[in-house]
């Protein structure tokens, strides 16, 4: 079949059954299970109408438990086996686990990089909205910098390549070691600050995001409170680290999860530019490495950044509903 | 304390001229109110007091200091805002010792100067407690007390009421009244409602586009407005305005309005006005219930009757024109019947039509 056609067959289909489910689901519930008539009429109306929430919630809750609930269940079900999925090795995955020197490097890498890319893009995101608001040209700086936004990983880790390429004629790093006389390194190699090289990128990419984001919530604080500051004597850093960024700390919180979340889950930057060598592993990336490999131990990893970012998730959910209300 | 003086100010946004060459003159210790309806340029002259707008011409004194390119916080003023604009992250306490915080003081002295001001604002229940958890009332009384602690030469209040309901503001009206009366700050203040300008000012600046209409103590601003949009601003329910001229029969001036009916003027008044076109007013509580018959009345049709308890306010056609009287006693009358109403000549305004202004009676006092 033609896969426009089979594409729009899906459409009218999914969709159909979407409006079918409902429409016919509260029929039958209407007029044939707690039919709105006969001696028990109002005790129907009041069952029906019961009912009528779950009715409609179903599908979420099945789509939900079936692609979300069930894989995590699974997946530590599947981490007490082995690779091949027959012998019962109980925590025998997670003891190997926390034994490798290997997971050790993951997860400290990975620790620095929690501590650092949120923090770096939540403040330079905050100063940046801060310092663009004002302004005439702030809304195309604003474009600019939210712009790396829109690359994928993969993509921003290979411009990112050409900045950390070792040859002065390509790289900028070393083209500016060039300019002051110094030799060609590659800053991929270097230990420890390699971590932080890759950062960066990440930084980079998740400022623009925050910027944003704290960029509203910066417009929403009112005016007159600032005004008030002013009179009562405080200059503009005062202005701003005691009035405006207190007042707008819901929404950092926010944002600072946010990154953080999606920090425990970037494997794309760490396995474009070093495969995870000289010590850069990141424990998703550290996961990628071994889905293909001995022992069944990716299963381990996986529930091991799930158990990390759980806490993180509650506070930023929270936050979040907190900042709705 | 100081005194506040605006000399020939001008405000100018891009190519709107919102303050023009406005001058008042506020005494040490006085109670002034700025009023007039919305876009008269009366918060922006506050602000520029404050420093949060800049001064495009003219000067502005505060004692015999020139404060044009003084930073607000060296202006030693105190502004309460109209939505208070207390910091919500921060305590009743701290929103009141920011200031003095910011200036470096002793946390004693701080805490003692907090203390003393809720003592004064009825706030001291209240002090570790966030705006948030506050009635409006009690923010305002916040945002005042943040004015208070700072011991300021000037308060400066920008319609600080106006988002509370009407029996708070009365009874904040009052407050306000017996604070100043107490602290003896010069004090300006700024509202679009014409009974709290009446009822706690020492002196009342009328502005309408920029410009200062009248300014005067409360009374002579109602007893003898400059012209006609001082007249209907001030005085609630407001004045009347009937127009025609002035004709003379039989020997005695008498004012003629356009749909013929004859209204007595005071002579004094009359002698003044000559031919021109001029509109009469005449604030409703200046009318009187009369019987049919007795000299001076004008037959009036009822439209409706408004009973307050106290008065009652009668709106009815003279002639074709629309006034309305209030009262002192009670009106019986129905939608459509006739009345006598007795305008009181003495109390009435005539205003030259084309210019609006005030025809002063030959031998009033300026």
């Amino acid at each position: 079949m033609n896969p426009i056609i089979a594409g729009l067959v899906t459409i009218v289909v999914g969709v159909g059954g979407c409006v079918g489910y409902f429409y016919l689901s509260n029929l039958l519930l209407d007029k044939v299970i707690f039919p709105a008539r006969g001696e028990n009429i109002s005790r129907n109306i009041n069952r029906a109408n019961a009912v009528r929430p779950w009715l409609f919630m179903f599908p979420a809750i099945f789509a939900l438990g079936l692609y979300l609930v069930y894989p995590v269940i699974g997946s530590f079900w599947r981490s007490l086996y082995n690779r091949a999925g027959n012998e019962f090795i109980g925590f025998g995955n997670y003891q190997a686990l926390f034994t490798s020197g290997d997971f050790q490097v993951a997860f400290f890498n990975n620790l620095l990089w929690v501590l650092v890319v949120p923090a770096a893009s939540t403040f330079l995101g905050l100063v940046i909205a801060q310092l663009t608001d004002r302004l005439s040209w702030g809304n195309i700086a604003k474009s600019l910098i939210f712009m790396p936004m829109a690359i994928s990983f993969v993509g921003a880790s290979l411009i990112w390549k050409f900045v950390y390429a070792n040859d002065p004629d390509i790289g900028l790093i070393n083209a500016i070691r060039d300019f002051f006389g110094l030799g060609v390194i590659d800053p991929m190699l270097v230990p420890f600050w390699n971590n932080f090289f890759l950062m960066v990128i990440l930084i980079w990419i998740q400022t623009g995001f925050a910027m944003v984001i704290l960029s509203a919530a910066l417009r929403g604080i009112p005016e007159e409170t600032v005004e008030a500051a002013i009179i009562d004597g405080a200059n503009p850093f005062q202005i701003f680290f005691r009035i405006k960024v207190p007042q707008i700390m819901g929404t950092i919180v926010v944002v600072w999860t946010t990154i953080t979340i999606l920090v425990l889950k970037v494997f794309d930057i760490v396995y474009t530019m070093t495969g995870g060598e000289f010590d850069t592993e990141i424990l998703p990336s550290f996961m990628m490495d071994y889905m293909f490999r001995d022992d069944g131990i990716a299963t381990a990893v996986a529930f091991v950044i799930m158990i990390v970012v759980l806490p993180v998730m509650i506070w930023n959910i929270v936050q979040a509903r907190r900042e709705l209300r | 304390m100081s005194s506040v003086e605006i000399e020939n100010v001008h405000k100018i946004f891009g190519t709107t001229h919102v303050i023009r060459d406005v001058s008042i003159d506020v005494p040490d210790g006085s109670f002034v109110v700025l009023v007039g309806p919305s876009g008269c340029g009366k918060s922006t002259l506050l602000r520029m007091i404050a420093g949060l707008e800049e001064i495009s011409a003219g000067e502005i004194k505060i004692g015999a200091r020139v404060i044009n390119e003084v930073q607000p916080k060296h202006r030693n003023i105190a502004m309460v805002f109209q939505n208070y604009a207390l910091y919500p992250h921060m305590t009743v306490a701290e929103n009141m010792g920011f200031s003095l915080r910011l200036a470096r003081h002793s946390k004693d002295e701080i805490a003692t100067k907090v203390r003393d001001a809720a003592q004064i604002l009825g706030l001291s229940n209240y002090l570790e407690r966030f705006p948030r958890e506050l009635s409006g009332g009690q923010r305002q009384r916040v945002a005042m007390g943040r004015a208070i602690v700072r011991d300021p030469e000037v308060f400066l209040f920008d319609e600080p009421l106006s988002n509370l309901d009407a029996k708070l503001r009365v009874q904040m009206r009052a407050e306000l009244k017996e604070i100043h009366g107490r602290l003896k700050t010069t004090t300006i203040y700024v509202t679009h409602d014409q009974i709290e300008a009446m009822t706690m000012a020492d002196k009342i600046v009328v502005m309408r586009d920029g410009v200062v209409e009248q300014l005067g103590d409360p009374l002579t601003l109602y007893d003898r407005p400059v012209n006609m949009f001082v007249a209907g601003f001030i005085g609630s329910p407001s004045i009347n305005f009937v127009g025609g001229r002035i004709a003379r029969t039989d020997g005695a001036a008498k004012f003629l309005s356009h749909s013929g009916v004859r209204w007595q003027v005071d002579p004094r008044v009359a002698e003044v006005a000559g031919g021109t076109p001029v509109t009469y007013g005449i604030r409703p509580e200046h009318f009187a219930l009369a019987t049919d018959g007795e000299s001076g009345t004008l037959p009036a049709v009822v439209v409706t009757v408004e009973p307050t308890g106290a008065e009652t306010h009668v709106v009815a056609d003279i002639g074709e024109d629309r006034i309305t009287a209030v009262l002192r006693e009670r009106v019986s009358a129905r939608p459509g019947e006739k009345i006598h109403l007795r305008p009181d000549p003495a109390q009435a305004h005539l205003f030259e039509s084309e210019s609006t202004l005030r025809i002063q009676p030959s031998g009033e006092a300026h």
